[in-house]
């Protein structure tokens, strides 16, 4: 009989995280990132040492339910891997790999697994830029508890959602305070609405005798 | 599993069986298996265990026993008592705090064109009678205020609004949902001034899946139920024999210590509190510290979540519960700790510790223990206590 929720690899990572940043350690970082709010219940922080083009080091603090805290640990160790991930690589983490590795987690739960990999991808962005890279444009964020940007819901539409429910489905979006949905929901009909104004020449790229 | 003891703290959300209960109830498990309304010997047989049974529910509750009513439970009784009584065009009141068994009823009523108001909780998560008095309309025809909340345990000022009632506007009903108070505070109903009252009895001691709805008798309630001429045609059903038989053993074991018994556990309680305020930096008790439940103690934590602190109790054997967004299986934190107006750093950090009967002051001496080494190591993971 299992009365515990969650996969073993879960309760592992839950009860002895990895790499998380001690008080009073001292960790010299090229890189901070953070996302999502106290209000969402889930804050997560990561700060990233990066040699050659490769993530060497990392630590993190999370605030979070089980899950959430599993994920970073997780995270962190998948990045370590190997004498650390290259930045490219790093950048290609998406909360399904992290969720693989756990062993999975409950249905009602998987939002709490997708910070992680924003807040590193924060923290690569906020390397760059130090090291003078052009800032790229802050992407406008909709939904604050899930990090989910403006440009996401673009290539939703894009790729063919047209409900808030499918862009949920894809992005996670609204599932942390819901605050945002109204919001999303609005945007989603308004930006629908300006895609049918225009024909689908406006946004083919081919060369056609049918293009005026 | 582990062998080891569990120390248990969530007697808010269910209680183990009293032994005692649970020999009363065997008889009508085995040989007295009758049907309360069958005629013959073994039908008689459950019938007189089932008026026996609502006579010592009535003496306890000081009413008529033909004003108890046996239901499935908690939540059965309360939309008995709002169903039953409400039609289209009623106003009702109730409080914001409410177990979702009321709130979610209401709700539902006033998409079917009962008009509702919900009064909010001061800051200590009690409700103001004045609110309540303001609230009246010409069409008010039943007020909803629980005696105790699930979450917080602060009492609210249900006598107060009964003893408005009675002398300012008879007519309209009164119900509490009591289901948190059964076996712990008076349930006089003659001194809580209620027309209705639910009571559920796996709080108390007593088995799970029966409650009691007492309805006094000027009530006319309407059937939720139907196909049956069971208790007394309001409530239609083969009648849980052992079940209704358990419910009033166990609210009459409960009831012969309950002075005692609330006593000893609002000892430990106070204790409790101090403790842990004392040794666990930035925590805060949630309600008021002493208009509450004599085994009630809900802290927030702040900068950690409460599913975390929830499952590393577990852990160590220690059960309580959590009005956290993520255990609670929807998104969002307790509607009860929001109304109390509680920063978001705090609020997803709160833990219910409910005491009872099997906990003594050893016990929580090592809850504290383990919970001040479980917050200072969750905050050392949070970026919110950097």
């Amino acid at each position: 009989m299992n009365d515990w929720p969650y996969s073993e690899i879960v309760k592992k990572h839950f009860l002895h995280p990895q790499n998380f940043l001690r008080d009073g350690e001292k960790f010299t970082a090229d890189g901070v990132g953070e996302v999502g709010s106290p209000a969402c219940g889930d804050v997560m922080k990561m700060w990233i040492q990066i040699k050659n083009d490769r993530i060497t080091d990392l630590r993190w603090k999370t605030f979070g339910c089980a899950s959430a805290l599993a994920a970073t640990s997780m995270l962190s160790k998948m990045v370590l891997e190997k004498k650390g991930m290259k930045i490219a690589d790093a950048l290609k983490i998406t909360p399904k790999d992290i969720l693989k590795r756990l062993g999975g987690l409950p249905q009602n739960k998987i939002h709490c697994s997708v910070l992680g990999d924003k807040a590193l991808r924060a923290a690569i962005e906020n390397y760059r830029e130090q090291k003078g890279a052009p800032k790229k444009d802050t992407p406008k964020i909709i939904c604050s508890c899930l990090g989910v940007s403006e440009r996401e819901l673009d290539l939703a539409i894009a790729a063919g959602d047209r409900t808030f429910e499918e862009f949920q489905k894809r992005t996670k979006a609204g599932t942390g305070c819901g605050r945002c949905i109204e919001k999303i929901k609005k945007m989603l009909a308004e930006k629908i609405d300006e895609y049918s104004d225009k024909s689908c020449c406006d946004f083919c790229q081919k060369k056609c005798p049918q293009k005026k | 599993m582990s062998t080891k003891k569990i120390i248990y703290l969530d007697h808010a959300a269910t209680t183990p069986l009293a032994p005692e209960v649970l020999e009363r109830m065997l008889p009508y498990l085995k040989s007295d298996f009758g049907n309360a309304g069958s005629i013959h010997t073994k039908g008689q047989s459950a019938k007189n265990a089932v008026e026996s049974a609502r006579r010592k529910v009535a003496e306890i509750l000081w009413c008529e026993p033909q004003e108890i009513i046996f239901t499935s439970g908690g939540s059965e009784s309360d939309n008995l008592a709002l169903r039953g009584t409400l039609k289209k065009g009623d106003h009702l009141i109730i409080s914001a705090v409410e177990h979702p068994a009321v709130l979610q009823t209401a709700e539902a009523l006033e998409k079917e064109g009962v008009e509702l108001t919900k009064i909010p909780v001061e800051r200590n998560g009690i409700l103001k009678v004045g609110k309540v008095q303001k609230a009246i309309r010409r069409n008010t025809t039943l007020i909803s205020i629980m005696l105790a909340n699930n979450e917080i345990g602060t009492l609210q000022p249900v006598r107060e609004i009964g003893k408005f009632l009675q002398k300012n506007h008879p007519e309209i009903l009164l119900h509490t949902d009591a289901v948190q108070a059964g076996g712990i505070l008076n349930l006089d109903v003659r001194h809580l001034k209620v027309d209705l009252l639910s009571l559920s009895a796996h709080k108390f001691y007593g088995p799970k899946g029966i409650g009691v709805l007492f309805a006094k008798s000027k009530v006319k309630l309407k059937p939720q139920i139907s196909g049956g001429h069971q208790e007394n045609g309001i409530r239609a059903g083969t009648e849980n024999v052992a079940g209704i038989v358990g419910a009033a053993a166990a609210l009459d074991l409960a009831e012969k210590n309950r002075e005692k018994e609330s006593i000893r556990i609002t000892k430990l309680r106070d204790y409790f509190i101090k403790k842990v305020l004392r040794e666990i930096p930035k925590a805060q008790l949630n309600g008021d510290p002493k208009i509450r439940l004599p085994g009630n103690a809900n802290f927030s934590f702040y900068g950690v979540e409460g599913e975390s602190i929830l499952l590393r109790l577990d852990f160590t054997g220690i059960a309580a519960s959590t009005g956290s967004a993520c255990a609670s299986g929807s998104l969002e934190p307790s509607y009860v700790l929001q109304s109390l107006k509680i920063p978001h750093e705090w609020l997803h950090g709160s833990i219910r510790f409910s005491l009872g009967k099997s906990t003594g002051k050893q016990e929580l001496d090592q809850v504290v223990t383990e919970l001040k080494k479980i917050i200072r190591d969750l905050r050392e993971l949070s970026p919110l206590f950097e």
